[in-house]
């Protein structure tokens, strides 16, 4: 189908922007990359007054060095950049692994981090990444600019904490401790597919324990989540066996999945189960690898 | 330029870019995507539009260079863009490369699928390695062929991919 008929507005700051988005109250809709939006305006599935294209802002498209370990990374960087980063690649590879699974080049050309944090789906790799990296979203509206832990912004399926004025301007990822290793996991039945599930891990290893764990999961509940149990069963083990196991456990108890075409909820909680246990194997691997 | 009310269509806006090296300026919907543009507009119709939301890859052009699916960019997305489409590539008296590696390893049989397939693969012969066929799959993998050719298709890329790593052209 074709999109229904909208005005359309370029602004060129964010000021401008959020000032449109305020007088439309709830009627205008942003698009940056339009990877997830447009397809939704092809199905009639959102009927937006306005659409505010971002792509004209000078300035939200850059990954730049905090001086502190850590990237501050616009809202338009796309997705084909944080794939091919150096910078990323560096100090996140985490995110560089993740992002190769990100649909196919033609999408991750357009796509923005902006706009799939914004998005939210349940599926997206770049929900999961930012919270497995503790990130902080920045986001200005009418009221001004407020910062958001990763971790709190997502509230549910295509649902975030965003106000109708409101835009996320800026994802800011803090240095990984010393010694960090990380684990990515994705099964999808066909390359560049939505995941059926996904994992992503960090351990910070200490004194041959794991000092610091982090675990987060997508594709299996209504969003992207961290797994407080199974990071905490994993904090001070030496990752044996068990530990493994019982994380792994803690997991598929904590996420409820649903059914669909592509997978069963019980066995979307069976291999969310193998996924983590993969990904901490791998964490711990390269852990290890950098503490030496 | 504020909301529509029923019954009243938001006025079209002049959209300029460069299609294949020309440019072009013309009157369209904000609501139109550049798939329609460049077919109903331009009467560049080697571009195909197939499922319309981003899957097929049918409708795939490089617009400043970079594949994107043109259904699901706005024209007015690429006012002041370079678009390149698969007219830009060669002719039937002419054909690129990468066209005519298509036609020697009969990588396509309806050809629906082809244009999509081409500009893909002039984007990805510039930016992956390609280093295996597990890779050409790969990058392949956005653009579906429902007479599933893919076979040859693989063989086609990845005649190019040595020509390009020997020095050639690449596409």
């Amino acid at each position: 189908m074709k999109p229904p008929p909208f005005a359309y507005e370029a602004p060129t700051s964010v000021a401008d922007a959020v000032a449109l988005l305020a007088k439309h109250d709830g009627e205008a809709k942003i698009i940056a990359g339009g990877q997830s939006l447009t397809p939704m305006l092809n199905f009639r599935l959102l009927a937006p007054e306005v659409l505010v294209d971002i792509n004209r802002i000078d300035g939200l498209g850059d990954i730049v060095d905090d001086g502190q370990g850590g990237l501050t990374i616009g809202a338009l960087v796309r997705h084909y950049q944080l794939e091919t980063s150096d910078l990323v690649a560096d100090r996140f590879p985490v995110l560089s692994a993740a992002m190769r699974h990100v649909a196919h080049l033609a999408i991750r050309n357009r796509g923005t981090i902006g706009g799939s944090l914004s998005h939210a789906d349940p599926a997206a790799e770049l929900p999961m990444i930012v919270q497995l990296l503790d990130a902080t979203l920045t986001i200005v509206g009418s009221g001004g600019e407020r910062r958001v832990r990763a971790e709190g912004f997502f509230e549910g399926a295509l649902t975030t904490v965003l106000a109708d004025d409101e835009i996320v301007t800026e994802v800011a990822l803090p240095a990984l401790p010393p010694g960090t290793g990380w684990g990515f996991e994705e099964v999808a039945r066909r390359a560049g597919d939505f995941a059926m599930a996904s994992a992503a891990v960090t351990l910070t290893r200490v004194d041959g324990v794991v000092g610091d764990a982090r675990i987060a999961v997508m594709g299996v509940h209504d969003r992207a989540i961290r797994i407080p149990d199974a990071e905490a069963i994993l904090t001070g083990s030496d990752v044996d066996g068990a530990a493994i196991t019982a994380a792994a456990d803690a997991v598929r108890a904590a996420v409820e999945p649903d059914d669909d075409l592509h997978a069963s909820a019980q066995f979307r909680r069976h291999l969310i189960g193998v996924l983590v246990e993969r990904a901490i194997g791998a964490a711990w691997h390269r852990a290890e690898g950098e503490s030496q | 330029m504020s909301g529509t009310s029923p019954g009243q269509l938001p006025a079209k806006v002049m959209i300029s870019m460069t299609v294949n090296g020309d440019a072009v300026s013309e009157a369209a919907e904000p609501r139109m995507l550049l798939a329609d543009f460049l077919r109903e507009t331009l009467g560049l119709t080697g571009t195909h539009v197939g499922c319309e939301h981003g899957v097929c890859g049918a409708c795939t052009v490089l617009m400043n260079g970079d594949s994107v699916r043109s259904c699901l960019t706005f024209a007015i997305q690429a006012e002041g863009a370079t678009v390149e489409t698969v007219e830009g590539l060669g002719a039937v008296d002419q054909l690129s490369d990468l066209q005519q590696s298509f036609k020697e390893h009969h990588a396509l049989q309806c050809g629906f699928c082809t244009p999509g397939m081409l500009m893909t693969v002039t984007d990805a012969l510039r930016k992956h390695p390609l280093a295996s066929d597990e890779e050409i799959r790969d990058a392949l993998s956005g653009n579906i062929c429902r007479c599933t050719g893919y076979e040859n298709i693989v063989k086609a890329v990845r005649a190019m991919v040595a020509k390009r790593d020997a020095g050639g052209s690449g596409a």
